[in-house]
């Protein structure tokens, strides 16, 4: 009996002394880590969206909580006036979620552009939602006072031939992250005001 | 038990070592083999976590009960292969991002837990760290001699690790790449080659 309390000391023992490892080595790299995601995972998106803008989106953002979430926003300076936001939403594609980052001009109200982050599509059909910035570009300057929907279903959005399901996935991302947009105008203003 | 540092150290570079020898740790051999960059990669986080993994169960080797022995083991290789992972996310991430998965796998890589079980356990520290040194060594090398092989043939360019650099076209640019090499059953293909070439250089 006494054996057996030993070694359930000593394993405990060992998995005390990982798991304070673990978080010491978790909360000294923690904020790198975030900072390396951002550049190399949203970075590349967001840098096209906001290509042209006078400051660093991933330096000016800050947190606006949505429910029980936080979403990070990110703030483009054109022009001098730090008119442009952008926030990552998922939709759902053919081989899984499909990361958008989406940017709207709040002085108009209107779509400033989109970007994939991340995806599992196929590569050379819905991959291309990613790699051919013509299709992306058909989102810019769209009114954010009506559902975007690709053609077929009456809407203004020519689909990738071939990917229909993940063009229809983006639209919708596209669309989640309106209704996201102005249930959260008001707190992302204050934010930028502030 | 009277081998030297230096034997210790070398037997992991040709006579066991690990992938062709052993035959260990085959997952990560055949899966991240593609490119020389992704080879080395993995041969650097794997040399580390041995090395260190090594180093500990070599100094706690008396305090281990027998009975527990092989769930301590994996206690401290998980805790090793955790920060390795955490390190490199936070100061490698397109590595990280190519590796992905193969890192946490690491835990359960034969050779890692096959080091502390049939080595670290019963030796010392130093020879320890030449047993890890080497056959952390041996296994990048074999990693990379691999990965080259299926990178140059199969898609007909070489990606160094760590400098940001690559050759297209090592072949020329009228060479078709042979593509079978980089898909699964290719590495395969080419293990077994390199197998039968060192059966062969080894009969001598």
């Amino acid at each position: 009996m006494r054996d057996v309390i030993k070694l359930f000391l000593i394993v405990t023992i060992f998995s005390a002394v990982s798991g304070w490892a673990l978080a010491t080595v978790r909360n000294l790299t923690g904020e790198r880590i975030e900072i390396q995601q951002l550049t190399y995972v949203k970075g590349p998106a967001l840098k096209e969206i906001l290509a042209g803008s006078s400051n660093d989106p991933i330096t000016d953002r800050f947190k606006v909580p949505d429910g029980k979430k936080q979403i990070d926003v990110f703030t483009g300076v054109f022009e001098g006036k730090k008119n442009t936001v952008a926030f990552e939403v998922s939709g759902k594609g053919y081989g899984g979620n499909i990361g958008i980052m989406v940017a709207f001009n709040i002085e108009k109200d209107e779509l400033a552009g989109i970007g994939v982050t991340t995806h599992s599509e196929t590569p050379g059909l819905g991959a291309r939602a990613k790699t051919e910035p013509s299709f992306r570009a058909q989102f810019k300057g769209v009114s954010i006072n009506k559902p975007v929907k690709v053609r077929p279903e009456g809407g203004d959005i020519d689909a990738l031939s071939g990917a229909t399901v993940t063009s229809k996935g983006v639209c919708a991302g596209v669309n989640d992250s309106i209704e996201i947009y102005k249930r959260l105008k008001i707190e992302i203003l204050k934010n930028i005001k502030g | 038990m009277a081998k030297s540092f230096v034997q210790e150290f070398t037997k992991g570079l040709w006579t066991e070592i690990p992938p062709f020898r052993l035959v260990l740790g085959l997952c990560p051999t055949l899966a991240l083999t593609k490119s020389l960059e992704n080879g080395v990669g993995m041969g650097v986080a794997f040399t580390f976590v041995l090395i260190l993994s090594n180093i500990l169960i070599s100094m706690l080797r008396n305090v281990i009960p027998k009975q527990v022995r092989l769930s301590c083991y994996i206690i401290v290789i998980a805790t090793f292969v955790t920060i390795v992972e955490l390190l490199m996310q936070a100061y490698a991430f397109p590595l990280y991002q190519k590796l992905g998965i193969f890192i946490p796998l690491i835990v359960v890589n034969c050779i890692v837990l096959g080091r502390a079980e049939a080595f670290a356990a019963k030796n010392g520290v130093i020879p320890s760290i030449a047993d890890a040194l080497g056959m952390g060594i041996g296994y990048t090398l074999a990693l990379g001699t691999l990965a080259a092989f299926r990178e140059i043939f199969g898609a007909g360019t070489l990606t160094f690790p760590f400098i940001n650099y690559s050759i297209h076209n090592v072949l020329g640019s009228s060479y078709k790449p042979f593509t079978f090499l980089v898909e699964a059953p290719g590495a395969f293909v080419c293990l077994g080659l390199m197998l039968c070439v060192m059966n062969m250089l080894g009969k001598k």
